[in-house]
């Protein structure tokens, strides 16, 4: 009997899903036991044109991580959603554009300007010739060539359809290992298919609802870096105590964990429930906790948060409303 | 701009969020009294400005909407009581915000306006409308759409590889 066949693809990714994957430790014999893995670049040699000489919708389940921001990056979106039944998007990458999405707040052209320009910006940049990657290059050898950048970050979903979301940056290894748990009782008829479009591996509410510090003073009058502040309480809110939490507009699913070791939730697991914009709901809820009425000391207050865009889409920039700065989104594709 | 001056026939779209109490008052003062303003602002209703989300703000200017404008009642007079505060410090959030995605401050106005203050609330709409006529079209591209071959349905999956 042959076992379906399991993938696992990266596009613009940071290799921490895989790293993740790699962490549910002895449950990995169990994806061994129920697939045959037939596509995976971080753990084994397949090459693109294998998985393109194989039938369409052959492979069972895809776990795709990482943003479309390459025309490679879209080539095996596309390719991968044709060769699988099942394709999921797996970790914030591919279902909000992560922190890659925030390049999305500058042009390509400017990108290109702060990395490789000679007296770029970047004080790591060093490039007296101002070389810049070309789309193909000659060499003696013969022609070389990488795949051009896309003008903005896309997100999975909004190249090609989606099956399932696993949220997190990366997704919590307990969590991959229920998920995997689950799509082996499908596989065995033990179970059936969550329905489509469905949140895997993750809560049903926020990362507040899941925190156990105590919220009680509902303003605060300064809004400050964790590296700012004294040692803070270990039992009440962090947003109450002058750091920015995410946690008011996050999707439960992490047991609160950065909050529980007293670092602020930065928004990995992407918008709560019914959340259209995950920036929109923290600017809601930042705003009403603010302890000013008049224009000035507002922004005085306000002032404590510098890059308001990146704090507040850091994760899910991309796959917001906006999307991406009005520059950016004009470029040619 | 005059009737036959037609370099510029730019029409905004403007979506207006009006509170009940007080600036959609002002509004249907305007509207009793015949004060007349531009035809671009869609106005709708909601209980209170404290109710405007940042969210609805962002859906109308994605959505093919050139500004919003966001009503409510003067400090000191909302209806319950301190919510008009919370959306002045919403709106100050959301403009340093939309700065960074290159979307003018002029597109999202907050005003106050009483239920007696009609004329008030009918400048404020002309004003607007001027200043994005100004901006010009704010014509945000639409979400990408997915394509892909998805096989119709997905199996029942004890079959597979069975
Ligand atoms: S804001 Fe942050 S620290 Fe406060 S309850 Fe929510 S998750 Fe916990
Ligand atoms: S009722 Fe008018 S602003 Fe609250």
């Amino acid at each position: 009997m042959s076992k379906p066949k399991f993938a696992m693809y990266w596009a613009a990714a940071c290799g921490g899903c895989e790293i993740a994957v790699l962490n549910i430790d002895e449950k990995v014999l169990d994806l061994d036991a129920n697939f045959e893995v037939a596509f995976w670049p971080a753990a084994m040699d397949v090459k693109y044109k294998d998985v393109e000489a194989m039938e369409d919708a052959s492979i069972l389940v895809t776990l795709f991580n990482g943003s479309i921001r390459t025309d490679e990056n879209e080539h095996m979106a596309r390719l991968l959603r044709r060769k699988s039944r099942i394709l999921v998007a797996f970790g914030s990458c591919a279902n909000e554009g992560c922190i890659p999405g925030l390049a999305n707040l500058s042009s390509r052209e400017s990108l290109f300007e702060r990395v490789y320009q000679a007296n770029a910006t970047s004080p790591s940049t060093e490039n007296p010739n101002n070389l810049r990657p070309q789309a193909s290059s000659q060499v003696p050898e013969g022609t070389l060539t990488l795949p051009p950048l896309q003008a903005v970050i896309r997100t999975l979903d909004q190249v090609v359809e989606v099956d399932y979301h696993v949220p997190g940056c990366p997704p919590e290894s307990r969590q991959i290992a229920a998920v995997l748990d689950a799509l082996i009782a499908v596989v065995k008829g033990e179970a059936e298919l969550p329905p489509k479009g469905a949140v895997l591996g993750a809560g049903n509410s926020t990362v507040c609802d899941e925190c156990a510090r105590k919220r009680d003073v509902k303003q605060i009058g300064k809004i400050s870096r964790i590296q700012e502040l004294p040692p803070l309480a270990t039992d009440v809110c962090l947003l109450e105590q002058g750091l920015m939490c995410a946690g008011p507009a996050t999707r439960s699913g992490c047991d609160s964990r950065c909050p529980n070791v007293g670092a602020p939730c930065i928004g990995c697991y992407g918008a709560a429930p019914g959340v259209l914009d995950q920036g929109a709901r923290l600017m809601t809820a930042i705003a009403s906790v603010v302890d000013a009425n008049e224009p000035d000391a507002i922004d005085r207050v306000l002032d404590g948060i510098p890059d308001p865009a990146g704090s507040f889409y850091r994760f899910s920039l991309a796959h917001s409303l906006l999307r991406a700065n009005r520059a950016a989104l004009a470029e040619k594709p | 701009m005059s009737a036959l001056d037609n370099t510029n026939t730019f029409e905004p779209v403007i979506i207006g969020f009006t509170c009940n109490w007080c600036s959609y008052r002002a509004a249907d003062l305007a509207g009793t009294s015949r004060i007349k303003y531009p035809p671009n602002v869609r106005l709708i209703r909601v209980m209170c400005s404290g109710r405007i989300d940042p969210t609805f703000v962002l859906k109308a200017l994605s959505d093919g909407a050139d500004g919003v404008m966001i009503a409510g009642c003067h400090p000191g007079e909302c209806h319950y009581l301190e919510q008009n505060y919370k959306a002045l410090r919403r709106h100050r959030l959301l403009q340093k915000t939309l700065a960074q995605f290159g979307i003018e401050p002029a597109r999202v106005r907050l005003t106050w306006a009483s239920a007696a203050e009609g004329a008030l609330f009918a400048q404020e709409i002309a004003t607007m409308v001027d200043e994005v006529k100004q901006l010009g079209p704010l014509n945000w591209p639409a979400r990408p759409v997915p394509v892909g071959s998805v096989p119709a349905e997905i199996p029942v999956l004890s079959e597979v590889g069975a």
